[in-house]
């Protein structure tokens, strides 16, 4: 752990917006009680994944080092999940929703990459950030700086509600419906930590786009999709979104299917809310490879679904922040710094003539373009980030997206500023060009630091990126349009499904010995909201997949016809001829002797193993509403505790209180959905229920414990003493043991209705 | 104050003359030879795609080991990870010692790569207890100071401040009148 980390804790004491404040208190209890042996490994995990800190390659303590596998020996203490060690870096998720950012927020991600990570900052393909290398102890200090610039990393992992993406040209692009900016801000935080997204047993994805045509939303291969649409009614103009559910990509790709046509904008948030009960209570929850919602749509059918999601949705108890988070959407719109502008004349400035061209776009704001920022393979330095942020400030009113090509983009930029900010980003290499082009090769994290990963994505990436930047000007601008994409898996976490030229990593044995090789998927679309997935044709080994695409692409210039799409191309063609040009590259192999780099990946000089691939988290762990409920519950009483030893009597009193309610309504959950967080109604359903049934009472002791509970709430708002407080404390500490007990017991008798 | 989490950059003199992506082979060899004393070696990141980046490091659970190019400076670079008891002159002493023997261990494999024998940057990762600010220079200079004078035997330095934006981290760039010996470092 960093020297600062109690000079953070203090210094952001009770001035961090909630409930990302708490939320990392909350994070911080939980890493000791776990270094304490007192939380499960798995229920450790999965609260983990579930704050973003992910496991990393090699957190099994164990690393091919090229001729044999050997243990790395990380200190012997509690593990961060089965099997995972617990000093091993791993990766922190930050959760970028619509992958909206301010100056602040990217001079925080700035420091942050530098202080506790390898300096660099990563930009996923689900417009969130990554960082690297994080030791477990320093998340509640990445958390709390975070926090204080309103980010959080909470459900970037784990069985739930990730980031929502939106598409980054919202608000300012010709073609949409309307601005899906503030709604798909207002459905991340509304989902956040609702207690009907607790019970997946699987992520859900879900993505906004603004209009049905452009790949920018890529709502066709997601969980859940929004589409704007304005219709009439009445003669008036009614904003809604078309919702598909069931897409997603992974081992089995599947294209979203229409939940409705339209849904008014005011039923976006109880429609989804529906969606996720549904999910939560029938989506499969023992075999995690079929438990996306697209094998529960699948399964149903997406009539019985649709039905079922709307039953459920009349059933829903009314909640206010349905349409009071709507409140303000329509004022909330970005706007320019600058007046509007012409573009400048480029003068024989041919850098900036190519950047123009493949990087800025024009707005539907007359005057006003977006500028694509173009990294590579998503990363970033912290100087750079430092940069992007100053030039943000000067040229926008302090607004940035990510993308889900894993880049920047900058919006509202008047068009006579064009030629300064080239000049503002160049000057600290940003000012590539070839954005959203064959040169911009879009990458997973790959066997560089992912437990999952087969061969090395990003290897592949950066070299066919080195190779074809160093030819651009030679390439045809047919070929220029491809898109690349690389998983290192076939989990497509490099989304290669829906790239003209996708890979994904496998292995094969050549002469005795692995090695590695991706699979070319062609037949894929980015366009109309990655309306097409391709299919792998043929397994090529990795140090010749930049073959691939030379003999691939020099095919395609030869042989289209007109102004034909790679797409409608490789539609054409078949998928025959394209594998007989790639044959050769499986011939001919060279011996270990002859050459051994063949044997080893794109910038990893050891002997190619797969002995290195561990149990990926992509799942997280199955843990139930109820757990989470209980460990909260859990955590309440030993924050108690701390409170009474630091002389807070008080507060102590009161947060053993808080433990028993916590504690009472896990239990109710489980009969009851909708139960409420009012003391009252939680003490009259566990009455009703529990109590009155008896099913509360202990073999030994009656109804014992229960009475705690009721006494406690009798007394509330009570004066503590030190001597009540710590009864109350020791109390609460026995109800919850005696919720364990009742819980037990219910799992072995018949569950009664789900809903009240 | 406690100079913990020390960062110390031996820059390279004139350009570089390696190809630092030749680097990542030995930096393999480190972590299957757990060749570092004391430190667990986890795994190489190479990140030489990004331009003015971290370069090639060997990422270690206490530390990590790299070719920085951090600035567009090339250099070999110590980052201390984890805390490290014990005084502000033990903590400088190990940084500089670490500094150099990452140095001597690369140059075992490149003898190319020559470096300054004048010059370093010692910069504090933490800006919880080294904000970059005029106080904190005020305050850790003396600190700075008596440590190198232990460690190098000598007190003819001129500091002067990595860089004076209030974002960037904490340090000092350290230059001596009388070259120092790299292998003497090393050896402590
Ligand atoms: C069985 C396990 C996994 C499956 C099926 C899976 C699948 C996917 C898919 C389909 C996407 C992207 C497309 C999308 O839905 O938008 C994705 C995103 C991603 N995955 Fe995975 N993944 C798995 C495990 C992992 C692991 C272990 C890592 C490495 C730490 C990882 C890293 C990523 C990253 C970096 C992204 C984009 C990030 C984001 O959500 O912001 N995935 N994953
Ligand atoms: S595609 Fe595979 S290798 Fe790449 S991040 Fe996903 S799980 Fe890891």
């Amino acid at each position: 752990m960093k020297a600062s980390h109690a000079i953070w804790k203090e210094r952001f004491k009770a001035k961090l917006p909630e409930p990302l404040g708490s939320e990392v208190d909350q994070f911080e209890t939980e890493i000791d009680l776990r270094k304490q042996g007192k939380i499960d490994e798995k229920v450790f995990a999965e609260t983990r994944l579930r704050r973003g800190a992910y496991g990393q390659r090699y957190d099994n303590g164990h690393r091919y080092d090229g001729t044999q596998s050997r243990t790395l020996p990380f200190a012997d203490k509690p593990t961060k999940g089965p099997g995972t060690m617990w000093d091993a870096p791993g990766m922190l998720r930050i959760k970028i929703p619509f992958g909206g950012l301010n100056p602040a927020q990217l001079e925080v991600m700035a420091e942050l990459a530098e202080e506790y990570s390898d300096g660099i900052a990563h930009v996923t393909t689900r417009q969130d950030f990554q960082l690297h290398f994080i030791h477990i102890e320093n998340g509640p200090s990445l958390m709390r700086r975070l926090a204080a610039v309103g980010i959080t990393t909470r459900e970037a992992c784990g069985n739930a509600v990730r980031n929502v993406t939106a598409c980054p040209y919202s608000g300012v692009c010709g073609d949409e419906a309307f601005d899906v900016t503030p709604y798909s801000h207002v459905l991340a935080w509304f989902l956040m930590g609702h207690p009907d997204t607790m019970e997946f047993g699987r992520k859900l994805k879900p993505a906004f786009s603004g209009c049905a045509q452009h790949a920018c939303g890529l709502t066709q291969m997601h969980d859940i999709g929004y589409t704007a649409v304005v219709r009439e009614v009445d003669g008036k103009l009614q904003r809604g979104f078309k919702i598909v559910v069931g897409g997603g990509l992974g081992p089995v790709p599947r294209q979203a299917r229409l939940l409705t046509e339209f849904a008014p904008v005011e039923e976006m948030l109880p429609l989804t809310q529906a969606v996720c009960r549904v999910f939560g209570k029938h989506g499969e929850k023992a075999n995690r490879n079929a438990a996306r919602i697209k094998f529960l749509v699948d399964k149903w059918g997406i009539e019985k679904f649709r039905t079922e999601v709307f039953a459920v949705r009349k059933e829903l108890r009314e909640d206010p922040r349905w349409l009071d988070m709507l409140k303000d959407v329509e004022k909330s719109v970005e706007g320019p710094l600058h007046p509007p502008g012409q573009l400048p004349a480029v003068n024989g400035n041919e850098k900036l003539r190519e950047w123009i061209k493949s990087n800025v776009r024009d707005q539907r704001q007359d005057g006003y373009v977006t500028c694509a920022v173009t990294l590579p393979l998503g990363d970033i330095t912290a100087d750079q980030l430092r940069s992007l942020a100053d030039i943000v400030a000067k040229y926008t009113r302090g607004t940035i997206r990510t993308t889900v090509e894993q880049n920047f983009l900058i919006r509202w930029v008047s068009k006579s500023d064009v030629a300064a900010l080239y000049g503002d980003l160049a000057a600290v290499d940003l000012g590539q060009s070839g954005g959203s082009s064959i040169v911009d090769v879009t990458a997973c994290p790959g066997t560089d630091t992912c437990k999952l990963g087969i061969s090395s994505s990003r290897g592949l990436g950066g070299e066919l990126r080195n190779r074809l930047l160093a030819k651009s000007a030679q390439l045809d601008e047919a070929v220029k349009g491809l898109h690349i994409k690389v998983s290192g898996c076939f989990n497509s976490c490099g989304v290669h499904h829906v790239a003209d030229l996708g890979f994904y990593g496998v292995s094969r044995t050549v002469n005795g010995y692995k090695v590695p090789h991706f699979q070319l998927v062609v037949g894929g679309q980015w366009e109309n909201n990655a309306g097409s997935y391709g299919l792998p044709i043929i397994a090529i080994p990795s140090k010749r997949a930049p073959d691939a695409v030379d003999r691939i692409t020099e095919y395609f210039v030869k042989n289209r016809q007109g102004d034909e799409k790679f797409f409608a191309f490789v539609k054409r063609v078949g998928k025959g001829p394209i594998r007989e040009l790639l044959e050769p590259l499986n011939q001919n192999f060279p011996t270990h002797d002859a050459d051994p780099g063949f044997y080893s990946d794109w910038g990893d000089p050891r002997q190619y193993s797969i002995g290195d691939i561990g149990i990926g988290e992509c799942a997280g762990e199955v843990v139930s509403r109820y757990q989470f409920e209980l460990v909260a519950s859990e955590r309440l009483v030993f924050e108690a505790g701390l409170h009474l030893d630091r002389g807070a009597t008080q507060q102590a009193g009161e947060t053993a209180y808080a433990a028993f309610l916590q504690a009472a309504r896990a239990l109710i959950q489980i009969q009851y959905d909708d139960i409420g967080s009012a003391p009252d109604e939680i003490v009259s359903e566990f009455k009703e229920r529990f109590f009155d049934t008896k099913m509360f009472f202990d073999p030994f002791v009656g109804p014992k414990f229960a009475n705690y509970f009721f006494a406690a709430h009798a007394a509330r708002g009570e004066t503590f003493t030190p001597d009540t407080a710590h009864h109350r404390i020791a109390e609460a500490q026995l109800f919850i043991e005696a919720v364990h007990n009742c819980y037990n017991k219910l799992r072995s008798t018949p569950a009664p209705a789900a809903t009240k | 104050m406690e100079l913990q989490h020390l960062v110390v950059k031996i820059p390279v003199a004139g350009a570089l003359a390696i190809d630092p992506a030749k680097v990542v082979d030995v930096m393999h060899q480190w972590v299957a030879g757990q060749t570092v004393p004391g430190v667990l070696l986890i795994d190489v990141a190479e990140l030489l795609h990004v331009p003015k980046g971290p370069g090639v490091v060997a990422v270690g659970h206490e530390a990590d080991y790299s070719l920085d190019h951090t600035g567009g400076l090339w250099g070999v670079q110590y980052r201390r990870k984890t805390q490290l008891p014990g005084t502000n002159g033990a903590r400088i002493a190990e940084a500089l010692k670490s500094a150099a023997q990452t140095a001597r261990r690369i140059q075992e494999a490149f003898p190319a790569l020559k470096l300054s024998n004048t010059t370093f940057e010692l910069i504090i990762n933490d800006r919880g207890i080294a904000p970059n600010t005029p106080e904190t220079y005020a305050a850790a200079l003396p600190e700075i100071e008596a440590g190198l004078r232990a460690a190098l035997g000598h007190g003819d330095f001129k500091f002067t401040r990595h860089d004076t934006e209030r974002r960037q981290r904490f340090g000092v760039t350290v230059q001596s009148s009388r070259a120092f010996d790299l292998a003497a470092l090393a050896a402590g």
